[in-house]
């Protein structure tokens, strides 16, 4: 019996994060084409939000001034204002983990806080768990041990199980599924998930 | 969501003049402002107020409102001389929202009852006073047996709720005319005629200390969850359980329940009965009985009155080195 081969980006398909920039760039022109000229020769403004305060993250090392609605969820901050999609919107009402994130080193649900209730915390997200150019180890072990199939939930689940071996509750396959039940796998990935989690313990997280 | 006004206070007194409502974990309210159930038109942010102490105190312990349920749990204080306090925190929850959650918001959140939770049914009372209640005829597996009233059979959702009513604990409140402190067990109202009052809160009171008082049924303690998976979900049924022993019988003991009840359900009956009695199986069930007197059926949860006196019995007799 033999597998396909794992998928490998090709040529045409450049794994760059630039992609998602030129995609609304080029939806836009398109746009363009179809609406009058004196409509596009008009600067490009962001609507002002009259409910808008100002509102500071620091996110990964970085401090952001934001102006955003008092409604803004700490998620949707990081997805629509940061450009850090890692963190991902599932159940949206903190049941499912997808959206974890670690707040002063703690793992937290962002999707149920306010972007303004965490200023002044140190805010980590999937994007700042790697350093230096090397994935952090809980990362490299999900890839070895099939910690996923199709990824929706794995942001969550890898920064749920950073804070986990960090926490100290990795010291056996029980404690590791109690301690990870924040975190829902819709595809069931969850023996490769306590797998990665197993052999990533004793590493510097 | 609604539009809302927020500010952030940087102590107690700051908070209380602003007459908006509170917000420290969010992790219920900002869930419910989602599904429009709340609606706050301002939100003050207490969590720079400095309320998060966890410290020995004048015969017990004191809990700043502020302290995380996860801070609270692993506190060497609180897993030695009240272990019950310490499983219950566990228990709940996820670890994610468990170092979110506030003590003090834990004892402020609402009821998991899907009627309340979902707009599409008109009917609530809690929600809409003078609707109605859906779940008394409806969809109720999870709803409570015990202080329900006709106009709403919502289940209170806290496990460390329970296990502090069983435990005595006292809670300090500070409002605009100075503080005061209630009891645990007179901090949770029954539903009655008026469902969507649901504690003994004057307008603008904040809770900002809870307070255990040390007892040796303290020390011995335990909290049991029943729930339909093994972990991150609410209570079916629970019984958070404390004993004095001596020798064989029991000099002293704290019965609260979980899960079944339209506020935590302390059970001073089931004290009664095991109080100077020796710990035996037939004891515990006599004490089981006493508890669940009065339960009701509404149709879909009578499987929690038997369910209910089982956890009890169960608790009991693992604290008592299985007696039963």
């Amino acid at each position: 019996m033999t597998f396909p081969p794992c998928y490998q980006p090709d040529d045409d398909e450049p794994d760059d994060p630039s992609r998602r920039t030129f995609m609304i760039g080029s939806a836009v022109a398109t746009a363009g084409l179809l609406i009058s000229p004196t409509i596009t020769a008009q600067p490009q403004k962001a609507a002002v939000d009259p409910h808008a305060i100002p509102i500071s993250l620091n996110v990964n090392g970085k401090l952001h001034s934001l102006k955003l609605d008092p409604r803004t969820t700490l998620l949707d901050a990081l997805r629509e204002h940061l450009d850090l999609t890692g963190a991902k919107k599932g159940c949206d009402q903190g049941a499912c983990g997808a959206c974890t994130v670690l707040a002063d080193g703690r793992r937290i649900n962002s999707c149920i806080t306010l972007a303004a209730m965490q200023q002044g915390r140190k805010i980590v997200t999937i994007e700042g768990l790697a350093a230096n150019g090397r994935l952090n180890a809980v990362q490299a072990a999900f890839i070895r041990n099939d910690g996923f199939q199709c990824g929706y939930c794995t942001s969550g689940q890898i920064c749920s199980a950073v804070a986990l071996i960090r926490e100290g509750h990795a010291n056996s396959d029980d404690e590791i599924r109690e301690w990870m039940s924040g975190n829902i796998c819709r595809c069931g990935c969850y023996v490769g998930i306590v797998a990665a989690i197993r052999e990533a313990k004793h590493a510097a997280v | 969501m609604q539009p809302f006004d927020f500010a952030r206070a940087d102590d107690a007194k700051e908070a209380i003049a602003s007459g908006a409502r509170y917000v420290a974990g969010g992790t219920n309210l900002i869930d419910l402002m989602k599904a429009d159930v709340e609606h706050p038109p301002r939100l003050v942010d207490i969590n720079a107020i400095p309320l998060a102490t966890i410290e020995r105190s004048g015969g017990g312990v004191r809990i700043g409102a502020l302290a995380r349920m996860s801070d609270v749990a692993q506190n060497p204080i609180i897993r030695e001389r009240f272990p019950m306090i310490s499983q219950a925190l566990l228990l709940s929850a996820s670890p994610q929202i468990r170092n979110a959650a506030s003590l003090g918001g834990n004892l402020m959140q609402r009821t998991r009852c899907p009627y309340f939770r979902e707009l599409t049914f008109a009917e609530c009372n809690k929600r809409s006073p003078g609707t109605g209640c859906a779940a008394v005829e409806g969809e109720n597996r999870m709803h409570a047996v015990v202080g329900g009233s006709p106009a709403c059979i919502a289940a209170h959702p806290s496990d460390f709720a329970v296990a502090f009513a069983a435990l005595d604990g006292v809670i300090t409140l500070r409002g605009p005319n100075g503080e005061r402190q209630v009891l645990a067990t007179d901090f949770h109202l029954l539903p009655g005629n008026t469902p969507h009052i649901e504690h003994d809160l004057k307008s603008g009171e904040l809770i900002t200390s809870l307070f255990i008082p040390d007892a040796p049924h303290a020390q011995r303690s335990a909290y049991l969850k029943v729930r339909d998976r093994a972990s991150y979900e609410f209570a079916i049924t629970s019984a958070a359980v404390g004993l004095e022993l001596a020798g064989g019988s029991i000099r002293s003991a704290r019965v609260a329940l979980g899960g079944i009840g339209t506020k935590p359900w302390r059970s001073r009956e089931a004290e009664a009965v095991l109080t100077g009695k020796s710990a035996s199986a037939a004891t515990f069930r006599e004490a089981a009985e006493a508890a669940l007197r009065g339960a009701k059926d509404y149709g879909q949860n009578g499987f929690k009155i038997e369910l209910a006196k089982r956890t009890l019995v169960r608790a009991l007799s693992d604290l008592a080195g299985g007696v039963a």
